[in-house]
């Protein structure tokens, strides 16, 4: 833990206006583009691989979780019906408006890819669609890791070069816990592999933020943000462990699975959490500004 | 220059696109040695641009019971009260003596209460985190190089509030968009000046072109620290800070943090590369390991 220090502040007021987005709208809309990301990825390596049911559940699940997270978002914001503003332009300095562009093609081609999947109609282009939302999910699982790390939060800007890491791990496990909840445990072999894997990415990443982030580590250890980060890491590893050891066993594959998106869904809500209390209260901002300036 | 995301820029209205001849960039020097916290700024403020009410509430923090800045306040007068070591006898004006109010001594002979008034704004940066980061391109440069929202495009995204690095911008509750300080756009264009320098009596507030002000700052604050106020500084009046330079700039008379203003802050856009670095290793490495997944793993 580092040791309090003493600051000015505005009769400790905060600095920084914390976010004003809500839960669980965002978290939520975090949680379902990553497992939707992955999904999609997912689904045309099993299409690939040979695992036809893996391969479906992979391409509703990216087209369900690219249209929800979807939902999520518009209805987050202030202005709902003025959401295509966004669509308007094109801003390489506004990670939402590169993120926008990335769910409004990825949106399109895994709807398009479970449409065609549906109706049996235009089966070729379907094929290129989900390939194309394949490509894109790996874009899907970081982008929205930019989007907070884009800001003056401290607890996210400080960690803009671990969160893209925890926010893929946590989306290849939710990702894999779909497949580990939807296929008989046959063709889930990748998917168990994949929950292991993204696990062990996302652990590390946290632990670094929690260990080389100085003062804006903190919130990630503190308070509901703290308690939230364990309860996620807890329900990940579980999962994890569980996707591991279950074998041929259906029950503990789903249960596995069940544990892995809970996880992710739960970090994804501690990091929000951690942010906004690193924005609330002045000495994130003014301790570490402080230090900066004085090295000068 | 080509400063696109950090670093001075030499015309930052030039950099937005807007061709030669443009008029010059313009912005606010606020000067908080001369305030003496009437607050006409934040109601000439309120009242020229139509700003809702926001709440009477007693605060307790002397005589700011305005709070801070944001969605519906633009201007906000900052009231700190501190006890510090007397550092010269006070000054007999020769005016018929009333007294202070009760209360306002310190409790020893050589110790004072001093009084810092300042008259907080939107910065109006040259590298403006909340116009780098909106999605909808509402945030504007305008051709005197300020910052300001458009109103008809805002869709609410709320990226521009956390962004900012001095808290700034925020969601007006009940309607959903941001707002800040235009630094009276429509005034500017009518060759007026905006109406919290037009209003400020003592002239705390200066509006003119940046070059120009960042001139005058500089004399007043070494003519302050010549005559015996060492603790005299310019905020935001330099170009290699984190933000590249406030449109707004400040003399003020202690720590920024005092105040309530950041001691160095940085526009978050400035590290975006690294960012996006960042995202496209983990993107790599979570595509590396799905591919590896399904290539190498049992069935
Ligand atoms: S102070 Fe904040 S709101 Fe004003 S221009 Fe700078 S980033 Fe934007």
């Amino acid at each position: 833990m580092v040791p309090e220090a003493k600051f000015g502040s505005y009769y400790g007021r905060p600095v920084l206006k914390p976010p004003t987005w809500k839960t669980p709208d965002v978290p939520v809309y975090m949680f379902l583009g990553g497992m939707a990301g992955a999904a999609a990825s997912m689904g045309v390596l099993a299409e690939l691989t040979g695992r036809p049911a893996l391969a479906r559940v992979g391409r509703f699940a990216a087209a369900g979780g690219a249209a929800g997270g979807t939902v999520f978002l518009i209805h987050d914001l202030g202005r709902p019906a003025r959401f295509l503003n966004m669509l308007r332009t094109f801003k390489p300095t506004s990670p939402l408006s590169v993120g926008s562009w990335i769910l409004a093609g990825f949106g399109t081609l895994t709807g398009a890819a479970a449409a065609t999947e549906v109706t049996g109609w235009l089966t070729g282009a379907g094929r290129l669609a989900r390939y194309g939302a394949a490509v894109l999910g790996p874009a899907m699982m970081t982008y929205t890791a930019v989007l907070f790390a884009d800001t003056a939060v401290p607890a996210w800007h400080e960690a803009h070069r671990q969160l893209p890491f925890t926010f893929a791990g946590s989306a290849l496990g939710s990702g894999a816990g779909v497949g580990l909840i939807a296929t008989p445990p046959s063709q889930a072999g990748p998917a168990r592999v994949m929950a292991v894997a993204g696990t062990a990415m996302e652990l590390v990443a946290e632990r670094r933020m929690e260990t080389r982030l100085g003062l804006a580590g903190e919130p990630y250890q503190r308070g509901r943000a703290g308690r939230l980060m364990r309860a996620g890491r807890a329900l990940t590893a579980a999962g994890a462990l569980a996707a591991a050891v279950s074998g041929r066993s259906r029950a503990v594959s789903v249960a596995a699975g069940l544990g892995l998106l809970a996880g992710s869904l739960v970090t994804r809500w501690g990091v929000f959490e951690a942010g906004r209390q690193s924005a609330t209260d002045p000495r994130y901002t003014v301790v570490p500004q402080r230090e900066r300036h004085a090295a000068r | 220059m080509s400063n696109h995301l950090s670093g001075p820029v030499e015309d930052v209205t030039g950099q937005s696109g807007y061709p030669a001849g443009h008029p010059p960039r313009m912005g606010f020097f606020t000067d908080t040695s001369v305030c003496i916290g009437c607050k006409a700024c934040e109601v000439a403020c309120k009242e020229w641009n139509l700003v809702p009410e926001s709440g009477m509430d007693l605060l307790g923090s002397s005589y700011d019971n305005t709070g801070a800045l944001g969605a519906d306040t633009w201007r906000h007068v900052a009231f700190v009260e501190q006890v510090r070591p007397r550092e010269s006898a006070p000054v007999d004006l020769g005016m018929p003596a009333v007294g202070r109010p009760g209360g306002q001594e310190a409790a020893d002979a050589d110790r004072d209460v001093t009084w810092l008034m300042a008259s907080d704004v939107c910065k109006h940066c040259t590298h403006a985190a909340c116009l780098d980061v909106c999605p909808t391109g509402s945030l504007f440069r305008t051709e005197f190089g300020t910052v300001v929202v458009q109103e008809d495009i805002c869709n609410g995204c709320g990226y521009c509030v956390p962004a900012c690095p001095y808290g700034v911008i925020d969601i007006r509750a009940g309607d959903g968009r941001a707002w800040k300080c235009t630094l009276c756009y429509d005034r500017l264009r009518g060759g007026l000046e905006p109406a919290c320098a037009k209003a400020c009596p003592t002239d705390s507030i200066q509006f003119g072109p940046w070059d120009e002000l960042r001139g005058r700052a500089q004399q007043r604050v070494d003519h302050l620290r010549a005559s015996g106020v060492p603790r005299a500084r310019l905020y935001g009046a330099d170009p290699d800070d984190g933000v590249g330079g406030d449109g707004a700039f400040f003399l003020l008379l202690d720590e920024p943090e005092v105040y309530g203003l950041p001691p160095d802050p940085v526009v978050t856009t400035r590290d975006l590369p690294a960012m996006w670095r960042a995202a496209g290793v983990a993107a790599a490495t979570a595509a590396a390991v799905m591919v590896a997944a399904f290539l190498g793993g049992r069935r």
